[in-house]
Formats: C-alpha cells, sequence, structure tokens
C-alpha cells in the first residue's frame, strides 16, 4: 500500500471510530461548555485582553483532553496490527490529520459558544479567525506528538498534561501576541515577524515528530 | 592504574578545582567597575551566567547521548543523557536562585514577571516533567527509548523558549530593552579574566557532577542485578 492510501485509510477508519463512539466527541463539545459557561457565572464581564487570553487558556486545556485520547483509545493488539500494515510515518501522519480536523472544528465551535456566552469585542474577527485556525494547527501538531509519548507512560492521564503545557508556552505566548492585533482599532498591522516564529515552530515539531515516531512504537 | 591513565582521568577534574577555586577568589576580591544599581551585584556576573551558560551546554550533551542511544541501544548511553539532564537541572535550578536573589537586590522583588525568569521557569518546568515521565515507566529499555525520545523533543523546545520568548517584549534584565548587556562590561578586561575562566570552571564542574551521576547509577544497576542473580541461585 503506498503512503498517501494508507494515510487515507488510517484517517477513515478513525473517523468510523468517532462517528461510532459519537459519545467521545460529545463529551468533549460539553467540557467546552462547561468550562466556558463557568468563565461567564464567575466573571460576567470580562475586558477585551482577558477575553482573549481566557479563550486561549479555555482551548489549551479543551485540546489537551481531546487529543490526548488519541493514541490511547485503541488496545494494544490493534496497534501491533496497524503497524504490521503501515509504516510509521503513515500512522502519526495520519493521526495529525485527523487530530486537524478535530482541533479545527473544536477551535470553530469553541469560538461561537464563546462569543454567544461572552459577547465579542474583536475589531478584525477575520484575521482573528486566522489566528484560531493557525492555533488549532500548532496544538494538533504538538499535542499528538506529546499524546505518542504520553501513551507510552504509566499514569499517562497525568503525564499528557504536565508534558503538553509548558511545551506550549510559546505558541501560546505567540498565539496571545498575534489575536492582540485583532483588538486594536484602525488599519491592521500583520506581525509577519511572529507569523513566521509560529510556522517555524510547527515545522520543528513536524520534523521532531516524523524523525522520532519510528523509535517510540517499538515494543 | 598507571600515572599516565590517571592523568588522562583526571587533567579536567583537576583543572575544574583550579577554575572554581580562581573564580570564587578572584569573584570576590577583585575590582569591578562601580555603576549605578548594579554596585557590586555585578559579581553576579560569575555565578548567575555561567550556570546558564553551563545548563545548555550539559543539556546538549545529555541530548546528545539520548541520539546515542537511539542509535546504538547501549544502556551507558542513557544513564549518561539522564545524568547529564540531571545536572543541567540542578544548573539552572541555582542558576534561577540566584537570579532570583539578585534581583531581590536591584529590582526589588524576587519575581518581576520578568521574561527571562518566566523562560527559565518553563525550561524547568520541562525538564522537570521529563523526570516525571522517565519514572513513570517500570520497564528499563521502554524506559530508555520513550525518555531519549522526549529529551530531543524538549531540548529543541527549551532552546526557543530561552532564546526566543525573551525578545518578544521588553524586560529589565541586562543586555535587554535598552539596559547595558555583556558588551557594555566586556570593555572592561578586569571582568573578562574572571568570566571566561568561570563558565568553563562551571560547565567542567558541572559535567564531573553528571559523570558521578552516572556511575553511581550503572554501580545500582549492577548491585540489582547481581542481587537478582544471588537470589536465582
Amino acid at each position: 500500500m503506498n503512503f498517501s492510501r494508507s494515510v487515507w485509510f488510517l484517517i477513515k477508519k478513525d473517523l468510523l471510530i468517532e462517528w461510532r463512539q459519537r459519545y467521545a466527541f460529545n463529551g468533549i463539545l460539553l467540557y467546552l461548555a462547561s468550562v466556558v459557561f463557568l468563565i461567564y457565572v464567575s466573571f460576567i464581564e470580562l475586558n477585551p485582553e482577558m477575553w482573549l487570553t481566557l479563550f486561549w487558556i479555555v482551548m489549551l486545556f479543551t485540546s489537551v483532553n481531546a487529543v490526548a485520547k488519541s493514541f490511547l483509545q485503541e488496545g494494544r493488539a490493534r496497534w501491533l496490527y496497524y503497524y504490521s500494515i503501515a509504516s510509521p510515518y503513515a500512522i502519526i501522519v495520519a493521526k495529525m490529520i485527523y487530530n486537524l480536523l478535530l482541533m479545527l472544528i473544536l477551535c470553530i465551535v469553541g469560538l461561537i459558544i464563546y462569543s454567544l456566552v461572552l459577547g465579542n469585542p474583536l475589531i478584525h474577527p477575520y484575521y482573528f479567525f486566522l489566528v484560531v485556525i493557525l492555533g488549532s494547527f500548532s496544538f494538533s501538531l504538538t499535542f499528538t506528538l506529546m499524546s505518542a509519548i504520553a501513551s507510552k507512560a504509566g499514569n499517562s492521564a497525568m503525564i499528557m498534561p504536565i508534558l503538553s503545557f509548558p511545551i506550549i508556552v510559546p505558541v501560546l505566548l505567540l498565539l496571545v501576541k498575534l489575536s492582540f492585533e485583532a483588538l486594536y482599532i484602525g488599519a491592521l498591522e500583520w506581525p509577519i515577524k511572529d507569523f513566521l516564529l509560529l510556522i517555524s515552530l510547527d515545522v520543528v515539531m513536524l520534523i521532531l515528530a516524523m524523525l522520532l515516531f519510528p523509535f517510540l512504537w517499538r515494543d | 592504574m598507571n600515572t599516565n591513565n590517571w592523568m588522562r582521568k583526571f587533567w579536567w577534574k583537576a583543572m575544574a578545582i583550579v577554575l572554581m577555586l580562581f573564580t570564587i577568589v578572584m569573584g570576590m576580591l577583585a575590582t569591578v567597575p562601580t555603576l549605578p544599581i548594579l554596585n557590586e551585584t555585578i559579581r553576579n556576573l560569575y555565578y548567575h551566567v555561567p550556570m546558564w551558560f553551563g545548563m545548555t551546554l550539559l543539556l546538549l550533551i545529555g541530548m546528545i547521548y539520548s541520539i546515542r542511544f537511539l542509535r546504538s541501544g547501549k544502556m551507558d548511553h542513557d544513564i549518561l543523557a539522564a545524568a547529564f539532564t540531571k545536572a543541567g537541572v540542578l544548573f539552572g535550578i541555582c542558576g534561577i536562585t540566584t537570579g532570583m536573589v539578585w534581583a531581590q537586590f536591584t529590582w526589588g522583588v524576587f519575581w518581576n514577571n520578568d521574561p527571562k525568569e518566566n523562560a527559565a521557569a518553563v525550561g524547568l518546568l520541562l525538564y522537570f516533567a521529563y523526570f516525571v515521565l522517565r519514572n513513570s515507566i517500570d520497564d528499563l529499555d521502554k524506559r530508555a527509548r520513550v525518555s531519549a525520545v522526549a529529551n530531543i523533543i524538549f531540548y529543541f523546545i527549551f532552546i526557543p523558549v530561552i532564546f526566543i520568548v525573551p525578545r518578544l517584549t521588553d524586560s529589565l534584565h541586562p543586555g535587554n530593552g535598552g539596559n547595558p548587556g555583556f558588551n557594555a562590561y566586556d570593555l572592561d578586561s578586569n571582568m573578562r579574566m574572571v568570566f571566561y575562566p568561570a563558565i568553563i570552571g562551571w560547565t567542567l564542574l558541572g559535567a564531573w557532577i553528571a559523570t558521578l551521576i552516572a556511575r553511581v547509577e550503572i554501580l545500582n544497576r549492577e548491585f540489582h542485578f547481581s542481587l537478582n542473580n544471588f537470589s536465582r541461585e
């Protein structure tokens, strides 16, 4: 089986599993809604800077929880089967693309729920939407790799966030800095340098994942 | 053990001792330029800054041993990787403590939401997570492999965290936001005379600590291994 075909089949397999166990996805959506509601009842009103920062914190917690299960939900025997029919590169790429789809849906739904409940102070909403899409890209890349590592450890439910939170700090700082641009009245100034920095962090993560994942799965 | 072999193994440890003595004595006694606010705290340059040089270098050596482990599969490489990372983290803790004490005397607070302090704290969190991950896996082979992968990833994230992130915002830290940094002190050759030996001395000391940690770990494993064999007989 060639590379792109096996990636496609693996993504289709993940989507099918997700469709058959809808409770997992619904659970994440409910988690998101509950956190947003918690923020609403504890703050009622937010200033725009806090609105942005809290949005990213909510998305961070939701995505860690959403992606954490990507290497855990299937048993050892089934992984052995996947490894015998597909290359490790196909498996990690398929997982990353699948998690990217998941993150995109979560981020868009999250943004809708968040702005419905807490209002929308954005001056440049389309620009912010672009930053959110870039953010979900970075989150899915980083957390997929981290969940692959955490799945090998004992007590992976605890390992996943402690690995993910420090590692996402540079990305989160860049995302918050980039999204503040969406609050300024007047013409939009594109912070090209920060965009490039964010993309280069993604590229580093992708290269590391491709180089190191084959070593992770050998059991 | 013949003298030649002994010399080969010991020369860099002797150099570490001599350089450390030099750093401590000259660092306290040598003349330093009197600058406003900084005053005598400028001597922290010999103790705080080399910690970060040492930490980055020790973690780099640890990362290289992790790569070598993935290529060779030798357990000794894994033990050395963990030992150098441990020594690097020890340097990081010393660096952040000396930095906080210095900040108390110059900025007035221990923690000033300074981007460099925050970046250093994030770096330490990363490597603490590395040790938690390492200790959570019981199987020695699997532990070595997974922690080698994690160590390589963490190093490539650690470097952007400490070098890129602090440059995103202004800072009170020397060398940032219009504050005099290294270049201003470089004019003073007295300080350079102590600063460069201090970096080499501290780094050698860190490498020495790392090899000791590795040797203890190897002895421990041999001991447990022989215990297991003994109980089977």
